[in-house]
C-alpha cells in the first residue's frame, strides 16, 4: 500500500466558532457580503449577529437527516431556535463525474451526465448532446422529429420533477399525503419514459445527433392521457395545500430571497424568477423550438418559499400547455441525423452489408472524432440553467467535460434564505431551494 | 485551437483591452491575468450582472495548442461564463494561468456567487484564489492529496483514502 501522507492541512470546512474566524469569513457567513448599501444591510441586520459565544450552539443538519434531500450536510449556529449562521457542507455524493467524462467517448458521455441530476435525467443529456452537436457544427441540421421529440419529452420530465418536489415540499412540512400523491402522479410521467426510452431514469435518450429510437405506437395516447388526467387531480392538490391556512402559515414570508441578492448569487430557475426577475431561458434565449411555442413564465413577487411552490406549480400547467401544442405539431420524418459520422447504421442494413457492420462496430468502440474547440451551451431545467462546457481537442473523448449544475449555485442562496429564520423553517428553505444531490457533488 | 481567426494581422476586435474570440457563434475574450478582475468590473457595468459559472481546465496533455491573438498558452486556463440578463447576451472570459504560479484573484467582491466555484476550481485544479474567505475544498475530503481534475492525476490508481484508517 502506498503511504498517504498525513493531509494537505488547506483547513477544515467545518462552520467554525466565531473567536476562530476571520472577519471576512463571519460576514459571508452571515450573509453581508453581497455589496447592500448601508442602509439595506440595517433593515436585514434585525437579527442580533453578535450573541455571546456561550449562548449559541453549533449543530449538524444531516448528511443524513430525512429532509435535507439526499447527503447535504448543514452546520448551522443556533441561539436557542434562531439560525444565525448556516454553512452548507456537500461532496458527500462525489463521484467524480466530470473527471469520468474525461474518459468517455462521446457516444457513451450521456450514460454520464444523465446521472447528474437524476429527477431530470432527459435535460442533462439534452444539454451535453446540444453542446456535442455544436462542436461538430451539426446544431443547425437535426431533423425536426427529433428537436420536437427533445421537447416533448424535456417537458415531460419538468413536470415529473415539479411533481416530485409537490411529494417532498409536502412531506418536509407535513401534508404526508402530498408525497404519495407526487410520487404517484410522477410514476404515470415515468412510466411513459419507461416505454420511450426503456428505462424510468438515467435514459442516455438524447444524443448526439438526435435521439435513439422512435417514439413507440400508442405514444400520442399515453400523453393524453396523462395530460387529462393531471388537470383535475393538480385542482386537489390546489386544495389540499395552496389554500390551506396551516400551508401558506409555513412557507409565506419563509427563506426570503430579493432579486439583488439573486442575481449576486447566481441563482437561476424557480429561485430567481420568484424574486420578480422574468428570467427563463426557454423564452429570453430560446433554443430547439420554444420560440415558436406559447407558454408564460411564472414570477412572484415576495421572493418566498410560498412563491417558489406556487411557481413549480403552476409551472407543471404551463408544460402541460407546452406538450397540447408539442402534440399537434409533432412531425414526421428521421428522429436522428443521418449522418454516417455521428450516427450508426440501421440494425437491418448489418445484416446485408460488411461495410455497414464495420462501420456500426467502430462507432460503438472508437466512438466519432469532434474537431478542437471549445462551447458552453445552457439550457433551463427545472432547477434553473444547467450549461455544459467541453473542450475538445479533436480526439473521441472530450478533453474537458464540465457541468454547470443549478443546484450546485442555488445551494448558496441558503445561508442568505435561513438567516434569522427558525430551525423548523430551515427544512422549509432547504425544501424550497429542491437541490439534487447528485449534481450538486457530481 | 485550430480556428485560424486569431492571427495578428487581421483585424482583432478589442473590448475593454482583450482580443474578443468568436468560439462557435459565442463571444470569447482573452484577458491576461492582470487585466482580469478590471475586465470582469468593467463588463458588470456594462451590464454582464450574472457570473453563471467560473471553472478551470488542465492543457497539459495538450503542449502544442495555439490561441492566436500573441497570446502565450500556459497549462491551466480559468474559463468564466458571464450573463446579462438585461440584454440577454453571454461572454466568457479566457485567462491563461502559469503552472509555476497557480494563482488568480479572486471574483468574490464582484460576484459573491463565485465562492463555490472558485472552492470548486481550487479543489479539482489547484488554482489558489487570493482573497477568497474560505479557501477550502468543497467536494474533496478535506485531508485529501492532489487535485483530481489535473492531468497528472491518473484515473483509478489512488489507493482510497479514509480517515483514520490504518494503511
Amino acid at each position: 500500500m502506498t503511504v498517504i501522507s498525513a493531509g494537505t492541512a488547506e483547513g477544515g470546512q467545518e462552520l467554525l466558532s466565531r473567536s476562530e474566524l476571520t472577519a471576512k469569513e463571519l460576514l459571508r457567513e452571515v450573509g453581508s457580503v453581497l455589496r447592500l448599501s448601508e442602509a439595506e444591510a440595517a433593515l436585514l441586520a434585525e437579527v442580533e449577529t453578535e450573541a455571546p459565544e456561550d449562548q449559541t450552539m453549533i449543530i449538524n443538519m444531516g448528511p443524513q437527516h430525512p429532509s435535507t434531500h439526499g447527503v447535504l450536510r448543514l452546520m448551522l449556529e443556533l441561539q436557542g431556535e434562531t439560525v444565525l449562521r448556516c454553512k452548507p457542507i456537500i461532496g458527500y455524493l462525489h463521484t467524480g463525474m466530470e473527471k469520468t467524462g474525461e474518459a468517455l467517448t462521446y457516444m457513451q458521455g450521456g450514460t454520464n451526465v444523465t446521472r447528474m441530476d437524476y429527477l431530470s435525467p432527459l435535460n442533462n443529456e439534452l444539454v451535453f448532446s446540444m453542446a456535442v452537436e455544436k462542436l461538430l457544427g451539426i446544431d443547425g441540421d437535426i431533423p425536426e422529429r427529433a428537436v420536437w421529440m427533445r421537447m416533448l419529452l424535456s417537458e415531460l420530465n419538468r413536470m415529473s420533477s415539479h411533481l416530485l418536489f409537490l411529494a417532498t415540499n409536502g412531506m418536509d412540512l407535513g401534508a404526508v399525503s402530498m408525497m404519495l400523491y407526487g410520487w404517484r402522479e410522477r410514476e404515470d410521467v415515468l412510466r411513459f419514459f419507461q416505454k420511450v426510452t426503456g428505462l424510468r431514469m438515467n435514459h442516455n435518450f438524447i444524443r448526439p445527433g438526435g435521439v435513439a429510437a422512435d417514439l413507440p405506437a400508442g405514444w400520442r395516447d399515453d400523453v393524453l392521457a396523462i395530460l387529462e388526467g393531471l388537470p383535475s387531480r393538480l385542482e386537489e392538490y390546489d386544495i389540499l395545500m395552496t389554500g390551506q391556512p396551516i400551508w401558506r402559515e409555513r412557507l409565506q414570508g419563509v427563506g426570503v430571497i430579493t432579486a439583488q441578492e439573486a442575481i449576486a448569487l447566481g441563482a437561476t430557475g424557480p429561485i430567481l424568477r420568484s424574486t420578480g426577475v422574468a428570467w427563463d431561458l426557454r423564452r429570453d434565449m430560446p433554443y430547439l423550438h420554444y420560440d415558436e411555442l406559447e407558454f408564460d413564465v411564472i414570477v412572484g413577487q415576495y421572493g418566498d418559499a410560498y412563491d417558489r411552490y406556487s411557481i413549480r406549480f403552476n409551472e407543471i400547467r404551463e408544460s402541460m400547455r407546452i406538450v397540447y401544442q408539442i402534440l399537434e405539431r409533432m412531425p414526421s420524418g428521421d428522429f436522428r441525423i443521418q449522418n454516417k459520422k455521428v450516427t450508426p447504421p440501421p440494425r437491418a442494413r448489418i445484416d446485408e452489408s460488411m461495410e455497414a457492420l464495420i462501420h456500426h462496430f467502430k462507432i460503438f468502440t472508437e466512438g466519432f472524432k469532434v474537431p478542437e474547440g471549445e462551447v458552453y451551451v445552457a439550457i433551463e431545467s427545472p432547477r434553473g440553467e444547467i450549461g455544459c462546457y467541453i473542450v475538445s481537442d479533436g480526439s473521441s473523448n472530450p478533453y474537458r467535460m464540465h457541468v454547470r449544475a443549478p443546484s450546485f449555485v442555488n445551494i448558496q442562496t441558503m445561508p442568505h434564505m435561513m438567516r434569522g429564520g427558525l430551525v423548523a423553517d430551515a427544512v422549509a428553505v432547504i425544501s424550497s431551494v429542491d437541490p439534487v444531490l447528485g449534481e450538486v457533488d457530481r | 485551437m485550430s480556428d485560424a481567426t486569431g492571427t495578428v494581422e487581421n483585424a482583432v476586435e478589442i473590448q475593454h483591452g482583450c482580443p474578443v474570440q468568436d468560439s462557435h457563434g459565442q463571444r470569447v475574450l482573452h484577458a491576461s491575468r492582470d487585466q482580469y478582475v478590471s475586465v470582469i468590473k468593467a463588463l458588470a457595468d456594462e451590464g454582464y450582472e450574472m457570473c453563471v459559472d467560473l471553472t478551470g481546465a488542465d492543457y497539459l496533455a495538450m503542449p502544442h495548442r495555439t490561441i492566436g491573438f500573441g497570446i502565450q498558452p500556459e497549462r491551466f486556463e480559468l474559463v468564466v461564463n458571464l450573463l446579462s440578463l438585461s440584454q440577454r447576451k453571454r461572454i466568457r472570459l479566457r485567462v491563461q494561468v502559469p503552472a509555476d504560479d497557480v494563482t488568480m484573484p479572486t471574483l468574490f467582491d464582484i460576484h459573491p456567487g463565485t465562492e463555490a466555484h472558485e472552492r470548486e476550481t481550487f479543489d479539482m485544479f489547484g488554482i489558489v484564489f487570493i482573497g477568497h474567505p474560505d479557501m477550502t475544498r468543497i467536494l474533496m475530503p478535506e485531508d485529501w492529496d492532489g487535485h483530481p481534475l489535473r492531468k497528472d492525476y491518473s484515473q483509478g490508481a489512488i489507493p482510497v483514502q479514509f480517515k483514520g484508517a490504518h494503511s
